[in-house]
């Protein structure tokens, strides 16, 4: 335990004193399916320890910005270098860039014939290399930090979507990443459910993990973030602090999003 | 009975090379089939274009076919001399190979795509989203249609007989053809048939055992 939290602490201390340095640059990205430009000129910094929420209308590249950050989809043009290193085009070299960077995805993908504690294992074992003792010890302090420490032992499908979304945070933390993407996180998710996978999330930016989180959560937003990045269309039309953009939107665009949301 | 017990020297050096041919051609056609099947749906296009032509080939080429190209072909390539039971055993493997990779590759497909995206985002290679990860849920889904592949290939070692390799089909000629073995040939194909249908009973013994101890949930 003593050595968990000086893990911590050393962990703590190298992202505090690098803290506003960029750690994610996109630059000049642009992102085709055939004909269809999905991404149009996106540039966008995120810094060590600074989250960042993406909002959106649904079909305006939100998922798609995230998921070309660990190269999930590729880029037709432009860069995206993490930690000042570009991402690699395949292989080795972007699997080992990949376990440096955190991803939940909308629909948990949790390793279905694995259990909970398998699912958190998995990485530090095969690709970090721990061994199983010390893996295990690690994950079950992480499902523990998360609330889902009494289910170790289940299989995915056992627990309920927000459990499930929990685990796949944990899964992603065991391998100590550098930056978190969320994609959608709570969209898959029954309401009840929603608040207790925010609410590790908000504890998460509150340790001072950089994050990328795409969400149609405002309250998020509005709690967590350092910035909102809002986009239409393909492009970022607007970026500012939550409290700037929600009370004072620049863009017709966001003003005609905001005033939707407000109605419903 | 006469036509067993006559003759049990005879059914028991058949049956061994029935099994001997079942097993090391399943153990090719099993490896070469996921290498092969993983190949297909690999990120590198060359390893796609290999696996199509490979499936492409051997699976469109009759099996009789294929025995004699290595029964008969191989020999005058000049390589090193095998005998004709190794030679069956590489044309049957090689063959099944095809059908085993055809298998597994509707299984990857029934995989949900989020399953290896999620395997990729934690920093495993193409090499270890396969094995840990998509053929483990994969070989569950297609556990009834490979039995059926690996019957069919316990049955094609019947063509072995064809090409002087002594197994269970062989065993009517060796018997009738020497005059002071007991059992006429229809007792001894009967008695044949009856060993491949036990056989393959256990097979699907085998395959109920797997279903249920692979069951996944979702």
């Amino acid at each position: 335990m003593a050595m968990d939290a000086g893990k911590a602490d050393e962990q703590h201390s190298r992202t505090s004193e690098r803290r506003g340095e960029p750690l994610v640059v996109v630059s000049q990205v642009q992102k085709h399916y055939g004909e269809f430009q999905a991404l149009t000129d996106i540039d966008l910094t995120v810094n060590r320890g600074e989250v960042v929420v993406v909002i959106g209308p649904s079909g305006s590249g939100k998922s798609t910005l995230c998921r070309t950050i660990n190269r999930l989809e590729t880029i037709t043009s432009g860069s995206i270098a993490i930690d000042g290193r570009e991402l690699p085009k395949e292989g080795r070299a972007l699997a080992d860039l990949r376990a440096d960077v955190g991803m939940v995805f909308q629909s948990f993908n949790l390793f279905a014939h694995l259990t909970v504690l398998e699912n958190v294992t998995l990485g530090p074992i095969k690709v970090r290399h721990l061994k199983k003792a010390d893996a295990e010890r690690e994950a079950k302090v992480l499902l523990d930090r998360v609330g889902v420490g009494q289910q170790a032992g289940k299989l995915p499908a056992q627990l309920s979507g927000g459990q499930q979304q929990r685990v796949a945070i944990a899964r992603a933390l065991a391998m100590n990443p550098k930056v978190m993407l969320f994609d959608e996180p709570t969209s898959a998710l029954d309401p009840e459910m929603i608040n207790e996978v925010l609410d590790v999330m908000v504890a998460l930016a509150q340790d001072g993990m950089t994050m990328i989180v795409v969400t149609h959560e405002m309250g998020f937003a509005r709690k967590a973030a350092d910035r909102v990045v809002f986009m239409a269309d393909g492009r970022i039309v607007e970026e500012s602090t939550p409290d700037e953009f929600f009370t004072n939107p620049k863009s017709d665009r966001a003003k005609d999003f905001l005033s939707k949301l407000i109605t419903h | 009975m006469d036509v067993i017990f006559g003759n049990l020297d005879l059914w028991g050096r058949a049956l061994g090379n029935t099994l001997l041919v079942f097993a090391f051609g399943g153990v090719i056609a099993l490896v070469l089939g996921l290498v092969v099947g993983a190949m297909r749906v690999s990120p590198v296009p060359i390893a796609r274009a290999v696996g199509t032509v490979y499936v492409n080939i051997i699976r469109n080429t009759p099996l009789t076919l294929v025995f004699f190209f290595f029964v008969f072909g191989y020999p005058v390539l000049g390589l090193p001399r095998l005998s004709n039971t190794v030679l069956g055993i590489l044309a049957i493997g090689i063959y099944t190979a095809t059908y085993v990779a055809e298998t597994l590759r509707a299984g990857i497909s029934t995989v949900p795509v989020g399953q290896a995206e999620a395997a990729r985002a934690i920093g495993l290679p193409f090499g270890q989203v396969m094995s840990l990860i998509v053929l483990p849920q994969a070989f569950r889904t297609v556990v009834p249609p490979m039995m059926s592949v690996f019957i069919a290939l316990l049955k094609n070692t019947t063509v072995a007989a064809g090409f002087s390799i002594g197994e269970l089909a062989a065993l009517r000629a060796t018997i009738n053809d020497s005059h002071d073995r007991p059992g006429n040939p229809m007792e001894v194909l009967l008695w044949v048939a009856v060993v491949f249908v036990v056989l393959v009973l256990l097979m699907s013994w085998v395959q109920r055992y797997l279903e249920n101890r692979w069951r996944i949930a979702r």
